[in-house]
């Protein structure tokens, strides 16, 4: 008899995360527990500054008087904050001068995740810089050179306070305050490594400077700090990917990312996130407790694509604080949820300055037995003549045991603002599926081209390779996933 | 090309076709008429593949092989095409990446290699001109705001680019204005060969005006009751259905 599709959602519910192994390399590592001895451990293994440490500090005396936000459309057993390895990093003997020093395994693992750092074969090929983080440490950073000579800074960021500090104490928590909100000020207390970039007056990058993040040993959270700053008339274009390995305990990742374009600039930072979602029992997996905002000054543009495929449970609303005039704020996301995996994400589009704009385009994939929720907030300060926003928020449905969210809050205290709202939700349809398999495609290719098909509009605003991978992930994602 | 032996079917317990014969051979065109509610649209359903059908007894024999032992995917890569008579929208998913996905698939389960894209374009070019369908058309997503013509035009368009063996029209004449149905049956004649066949349902006499079928059918309560030359359908467009009614009521 025909295979059918219960043998092949079973097939693919035994397929495993393709990212799931371990690296068996030698860490570096704090001791179980949060306090100040921690952070003071934590400060002093990466030779910080003075101001760095009273910055920690402080953070973690406001978290400590912060309670856990409740808040958002998720259910989870919350993380003991004192049975996370706060510090973990790959021991390394020395510095890596070269690409050549890094170590065979990691270099494996790195080849496993199908990251190459190998600039030479990258110069032929697509042309990416390209920051490795491990365990909250930055392992190897490509181009550098190249990216000197425009006066682009792309290091991780403990070289950055080694090296910059200046800018980062300029920049640094001035659009994600410590005391922002609870996974904020933890990660301002305990961050350990990330990416810094700077791309000075006037510079277009030439490339796409990307960030891949990887949680490998068990027990640890990952809390890294991105900030990425476009001085006036400079763009850039930077990527981050996320994966992490197959557990059954649950991992916390609570990460800030600070976007600042001063005036003229541009920044457009693309996300493809596939942590360890959690088997199909829904247990294990990363919870994804991430605050990521960007700042545009006058006439200065952000741009936030995101495709979430991974985490157990992911709290995230990349933002734009949209604070110069004529100043544009954009958010694509794509989120996808399986299985028990849990959601709740979406954008706040801040208007202060006069004809600012932002769009919204947020398409979110429920199937199994998952909850994909949508929430957002566009708010018209007094100020904010002539804003305008347009918000789409589109919901597919997979199967009948999974549930979709749509929370749009709207703040307008200015007359003249225009808002548009579109919502829509969407089954994929038995009778699409069957008018697939009766042209031959598959129903593994018939899913991945509706869902892609669905998608398009914010697939569209990935890098090509980016959007080739994201696809693919799509695919995997869901496959097996209409019932 | 095609042989039904005895078919039975049901849906939620409800038997729908009740012992279904028909021969179709290569090179023939058989149309397959018949009151509301007779189990022609069930009968395309099931041939395609359509799982909600319950096949009780009987067999089906497609081109040699036993076709109710195909999963819907290969049956259509075997060669057999249902042009729908509602076709989906597929939002997002332009027609022509719909059908090189279509055909390449086709193509690996026969063992051949990808089209390359210059020869899938002109193949575009060239069978889009059979329906008359708008070059522009096959970039927009599939059926999405198609026209109810434009979408039997697309579904004609896709058996063209598809080249089956066997294609069950499923009252593709319905919606369509004179035009459009002139259109259609002209594509669909001009498609025909030696060496495929094509089985169309319908409810009216005039989409045969086109379709010239060498034997036409009337399925009735499950089972086809009569056949006969072309001249039945107009005797059916005269009479109605009640005689059959009359003659084959249970």
């Amino acid at each position: 008899m025909a295979y059918t599709e219960n043998e092949l959602a079973k097939d693919l519910q035994n397929q495993e995360y393709k990212f799931g192994f371990v690296t068996n390399i030698e860490a570096d590592q704090a001791p179980k527990g949060l306090n100040e001895d921690i952070i003071r451990f934590i400060s002093a293994k990466k030779n910080e500054p003075e101001w760095l440490l009273e910055y920690r500090l402080n953070a973690f005396k406001t978290w400590l008087q912060m309670t856990e936000p409740e808040w958002a459309h998720v259910h989870y057993e919350k993380p003991n904050f004192q049975d996370i390895i706060y510090y973990s990093a790959p021991k390394q003997k020395k510095k890596y001068e070269s690409w050549d020093d890094v170590e065979p395994e990691l270099k494996e693992t790195m080849k496993k995740l199908g990251i190459s750092m190998d600039e030479q074969q990258r110069l032929t090929g697509t042309n990416v810089a390209v920051d490795f983080v491990m365990d909250s440490v930055s392992v190897a950073t490509s181009f550098k050179a190249k990216l000197n000579e425009l006066g682009i800074i792309f290091c991780s960021f403990s070289d950055a306070v080694q090296e910059h500090p200046e800018l980062v104490k300029k920049y640094m928590g001035t659009v994600v305050p410590h005391t922002d909100n609870f996974y904020a000020a933890l990660n301002s207390a305990v961050f350990t490594d990330g990416s810094f970039c700077y791309i000075p007056k006037g510079v277009r990058c030439p490339m796409e400077l990307s960030t891949y993040f990887r949680i490998n040993e068990g027990g640890t959270g990952q809390f890294e700090r991105t900030l990425v700053v476009a001085d006036e008339g400079a763009y850039v274009s930077y990527l981050e990917g996320c994966t992490a390995p197959q557990r059954d305990e649950n991992q916390l990742h609570a990460a800030v990312v600070e976007l600042i374009a001063l005036d003229n600039a541009e920044i457009k930072y693309s996300t493809v996130q596939n942590w360890y979602p959690g088997d199909a029992e829904g247990k294990g997996g990363v919870f994804n407790f991430v605050t990521k905002r960007g700042l545009c000054e006058k006439n200065a543009k952000i741009s936030w694509t995101q495709v979430e495929t991974g985490s157990a449970v992911t709290w995230k609303y990349p933002s734009c604080i949209l604070k110069g005039e004529n100043s544009i704020g954009e958010f694509y996301s794509v989120a996808v949820t399986n299985n028990y995996q849990q959601a709740d994400t979406g954008t706040k589009m801040i208007h202060l300055g006069k004809n600012t704009k932002s769009t919204i385009i947020s398409k979110g994939i429920s199937a199994g037995k998952s909850h994909n929720s949508y929430r957002g907030l566009v708010q018209i300060h007094k100020n904010a003549a002539n804003a305008r926003n347009f918000s789409q928020c589109d919901s597919l449905l997979m199967g009948d045991t999974c549930g979709a969210h749509t929370f749009p809050y709207i703040e307008c205290k200015n007359s003249s603002a225009k808002i548009e709202h579109e919502a829509t939700t969407s089954k994929i349809g038995e009778d699409q599926i069957f008018y697939c398999l009766q042209r031959g495609i598959s129903e593994e290719k018939a899913i991945s081209l509706i869902v892609n098909g669905y998608c398009k509009e914010v697939l569209n605003q990935l890098p090509m390779e980016f959007a080739v991978e994201a696809q693919k992930l799509l695919a995997i994602s869901l496959e097996g996933s209409v019932g | 090309m095609i042989k039904i032996d005895n078919l039975h079917t049901s849906i939620n317990g409800k038997e729908i076709l009740k012992g279904l014969n028909l021969e179709v051979k290569a090179g023939e065109v058989h149309a397959i008429m018949g009151p509301n509610g007779a189990g022609k649209s069930t009968l395309a359903s099931v041939l395609a593949g359509r799982e909600e059908y319950e096949i009780t007894d009987g067999n089906v024999t497609f081109d040699g092989k036993d076709l109710l032992e195909l999963s819907t995917e290969d049956r259509a890569r075997e060669g057999l095409f249902l042009a729908f008579q509602y076709p989906v929208e597929i939002p997002g998913v332009s027609n022509v990446n719909f059908l090189r996905t279509a055909l390449n698939e086709k193509r690996e389960y026969l063992g051949q290699d990808p089209i390359s894209a210059k020869d899938f374009m002109q193949m575009v070019r060239d069978k889009s001109k059979i329906v008359e369908l708008d070059s522009k058309l096959a970039n927009r997503s599939v059926n999405e705001g198609f026209s109810g013509g434009e979408k039997k035009r697309n579904e004609i368009f896709q058996m063209a680019m598809l080249e089956p063996k066997l294609a069950i029209l499923d009252e593709t004449d319905s919606g369509l204005d004179i035009d459009a149905l002139r259109i259609v049956a002209t594509g669909v004649t001009k498609l025909k060969s030696e060496d495929n066949a094509t089985i169309v349902i319908t409810h009216y006499q005039r989409l045969l005006d086109y379709i010239v079928p060498d034997y036409v059918h009337v399925l009735y309560n499950g089972r086809i009751v009569k056949t006969g030359p072309k001249e039945l359908a107009l005797e059916l467009e005269e009479k109605g259905y009640d005689w059959i009614k009359a003659e084959f009521g249970e």
